[in-house]
């Protein structure tokens, strides 16, 4: 998603970091492989990321300038909701989803654009006060759902995937915001395909909240 | 295992909620080390409060649990106790965004060469999520 992008913008003193949020061994790589990005690519397989920018899905972008400051707090980047409405068998959108969806990702690239051609003075860099407004605001409890989610994959990892999973179960409990964490226990139980009903019971059960936050940046729905 | 590494210690002692571990281990696995002054980590010293002694210290040994809770860290084991989590508090992670910046990290890509923030520091970033899930 990001190749052309870094391609137009990387002589302009801009890069991407991708960071796959995949706990398995081997799964995000056929992804690497296909796409053969020139960007780096890291792989996060404790969430460590997560964790240190509360990120809660995917894909959600920080942006940083220069001197390492953010000037844009995690959100989701140019994703939208319309794949709710997508016919689960079909895997079709209606013709309006799929317009709205990709007017939401021109508009946060064109957004990078800005900013990368105009630094601080773009009106998407946002300035101390404003990043601070919408800087994330973690809990004890999300504190605590990192510290689960690294023990149980930790326990995974080295033979104990029963009390691995109890653990990731708590950490989703505690953190029941982040899709990250939900979607990588529905990959430890070895689901698979099956995942899927759980997944859009959950997405169903959001009723009218957002599966993607709105972002608040002019042109975004 | 803290946010910033994962480390074996053979000569720690778990009794319960409990994790006794000499200076040495305490200081290379958290970075934290007991001087007259009480606990403490770079610039940063948190005085063992009076008459509770015990709670933290025990001949050579210091338990690491109970400063954890004490700084209002979370912190996890295993059932069998073999593995420790010592976590950050949310009051850190606030610190850190009302600061505004971007933690630095280091992570591998698919070769296994590890890569930090830092060393794109002069560009413009974008950190990007993704997952094959």
């Amino acid at each position: 998603m990001w190749q052309a992008l870094y391609e137009e913008l990387k002589d302009h003193g801009f890069v991407v970091i991708a960071v796959a949020l995949d706990s398995r061994e081997g799964d995000p790589l056929p992804w690497i492989e296909a796409a053969a990005p020139t960007y780096p690519c890291l792989i996060d397989r404790d969430h460590r990321l997560a964790d240190l920018y509360h990120m809660v899905n995917v894909p959600e972008a920080v942006w940083i300038d220069e001197r390492g400051t953010i000037v844009r707090p995690t959100e989701p980047a140019g994703a939208y909701e319309g794949f709710r409405r997508m016919d689960r068998v079909t895997r079709e959108m209606p013709a309006d989803a799929a317009r709205i969806t990709a007017e939401a990702k021109a508009t946060y690239l064109d957004a990078i654009r800005d900013w990368v051609r105009l630094g601080e003075t773009s009106d998407h860099a946002l300035d101390a006060e404003r990043a601070r407004a919408r800087a994330p605001q973690p809990t004890e409890d999300v504190a605590r759902a990192h510290v689960a989610f690294r023990l149980g994959q930790h326990l995974i990892r080295h033979g104990q995937p029963e009390e691995g999973d109890r653990w990731l179960a708590e950490a989703s409990r505690l953190h029941p915001d982040s899709w990250a964490i939900w979607r990588q226990r529905a990959g430890v139980t070895e689901l698979g395909l099956a995942a899927q009903p759980d997944f859009w019971a959950r997405v169903d059960a959001l009723g009218e909240r957002r599966y993607y936050a709105p972002v608040d940046m002019k042109g975004m729905p | 295992m803290t946010e910033t590494a994962e480390t074996v210690l053979p000569d720690a002692r778990v009794e319960g909620e409990r994790l006794w571990l000499f200076p040495v281990e305490l200081e290379g696995a958290t970075g934290w080390s007991s001087r007259p002054e009480g606990l403490c980590r770079g610039s940063i010293c948190v005085p063992i409060p009076p008459g509770r002694e015990r709670e933290f210290l025990r001949g050579d040994q210091i338990d690491a649990a109970a400063l954890w809770r004490h700084l209002g860290q979370p912190l996890v084991h295993s059932a069998d106790g073999g593995t420790w989590v010592l976590g950050t508090a949310a009051a850190d992670r606030g610190a850190a965004w009302h600061s505004l910046e971007a933690p630095d990290f280091s992570l591998p890509d698919r070769t296994g060469r590890r890569h930090s923030l830092s060393e794109h520091r002069g560009k413009k970033v974008l950190l990007v999520s993704w997952a094959s899930w």
